[in-house]
């Protein structure tokens, strides 16, 4: 194999920051601050929105450093990342703002 | 390995034959793109989770509410199993890095160890996924079904939930044997009947002055379900269809039926998706023990089975952050 150095420092140090960015998310979601989780910003609360970027950096460290997409041909590595991530987003953008429409339809149907 | 691996040709030929497109070997090349794939399917999920969510966001059972218990220990502690059940499969990753490591350095013994720890990992975590499961479909506290369909739960004084069990008394004044084939009713199927009768949870809601009612509704400024008032709640409550106890697809005690078809639907995708690596993991151990991969030359197998293995982790990342953060 061309690269026979060995990784082990490394695999370990994105573990560590793995399990901190954990350690944060469930910290934050057993304390919900108030300031965080009360307001609103972009649509959703604050702490939504840090939920979502911790785990899109850890999705980022799976894909980077464990299933070693750092290491491939650029061309590769976008053939998959790329295609994946825009039909993501396409399909999440679409359905969501769709839900919000059947929200705003249904719900003032119901009788609380 | 002349068969299983093509060699970059000697001469600068690109057209020339022997090439791997993009340096990647096919099996590998095949792995990522079914891994696109799959990632799709399970976005698709997510997304319908998603949509549903948003359709009824006055209304989703929150989920601090619901996943709260940790085995072996009593009371209510929201996050922390699904925290060790996310630490569990980041650690299965990281020896199964390890072990493709240790391929790359032709360390037989060290991938050994490595993807034995990796199975083991695996195992802990499909585990903890039937407890969820289990604890999921059996509930806690109970509810009672209105005949316009909405989940009615009790509280105490303070607001906190109670089971029914705990405020229930007397006799549920119906009784009668479950239809089953072991008392010779072939051709007749019902429901399970539950702990307590419609009659009995009523009866003894209004004996009781200090219970209230809490409905699916969400208070948004709060973020937490709305108390009815006692006139309102017992007006709610002679509504009532059916006493439910725990989960199943038709039915739940946490709110919209449609959450805990997700929760299963979603979790139990996945959970197959542990199932089948774990398995693909085994096929791959015992092949290291053998030496298949030694005398093949090369881990690339392992690599394979790895990007499977770390993609099921990256699943569970969103899965987690989706079902019991957001």
């Amino acid at each position: 194999m061309a690269h026979a150095q060995s990784h082990t420092k490394r695999i370990w140090n994105v573990f560590w920051i793995l399990s901190a960015i954990t350690i944060v998310e469930v910290i934050l979601g057993i304390y919900k601050p108030d300031v965080l989780h009360l307001t609103s910003f972009l649509g959703t609360s604050p702490l939504n929105w840090i939920f979502i970027i911790l785990t899109l950096a850890k999705a980022y460290g799976i894909t980077w450093s464990f299933m070693h997409m750092e290491g491939e041909k650029t061309w590769f590595r976008r053939a998959v990342v790329w295609t994946a991530v825009f039909l993501i987003i396409y399909l999440v953008t679409l359905l969501l703002i769709e839900g919000d429409y059947l929200y705003s339809t249904l719900a003032p149907l119901v009788r609380w | 390995m002349d068969t299983t691996v093509a060699k970059p040709s000697t001469d600068n030929k690109t057209w020339g034959g022997g090439n791997r497109p993009l340096n990647t070997s096919y099996g590998k090349m095949m792995m990522w793109f079914f891994i696109v794939s799959d990632a799709l399917t399970f976005s698709a999920f997510l997304a319908a989770y998603g949509l549903t969510r948003f359709k009824f966001i006055d209304s989703w059972p929150i989920a601090d509410e619901v996943f709260t218990h940790v085995p072996f220990f009593h009371g209510e502690f929201p996050m922390i199993y699904v925290a060790f059940m996310t630490f569990v499969l980041i650690a299965s990753s990281v020896t199964m890095v390890l072990a493709v490591d240790a391929g790359h350095h032709m360390n037989k013994k060290k991938v050994t160890v490595y993807m034995l720890l990796t199975i083991i990992g695996g195992i802990i975590f499909v585990g903890s996924q039937a407890w969820e499961w289990n604890t999921f479909i059996n509930g806690t506290y109970g509810a009672v079904k209105t005949t316009d369909g909405k989940i009615l739960q009790f509280v105490d004084a303070k607001g906190k939930q109670i089971a029914l069990a705990d405020f229930v008394v007397g006799d549920r004044g119906d009784v009668r044997e479950q239809h089953t084939k072991k008392n010779g009713l072939w051709f007749e199927e019902e429901a399970t009947i539950a702990q307590y009768s419609i009659a009995q949870v009523i009866s003894s809601f209004e004996a009781n002055p200090n219970i209230q009612i809490r409905t699916e509704l969400i208070d948004l400024d709060k973020k937490q379900k709305t108390i009815l008032s006692r006139e309102k709640a017992l007006a709610e409550l002679s509504k009532t269809r059916l006493v439910v106890e725990g989960a199943n697809l038709e039915v739940n005690e946490y709110g919209n039926t449609i959450f805990a078809d997700f929760f299963f639907f979603i979790t139990g995708f996945h959970g197959f998706h542990v199932f089948s690596g774990i398995i693909l993991n085994i096929i791959v151990f015992f092949n290291v023990i053998v030496g298949t991969y030694e005398k093949r030359g090369h881990y690339e197998m392992v690599e394979k089975v790895g990007l499977y293995w770390h993609f099921v982790d990256l699943v569970w990342v969103f899965v987690f952050t989706f079902f019991y953060l957001v």
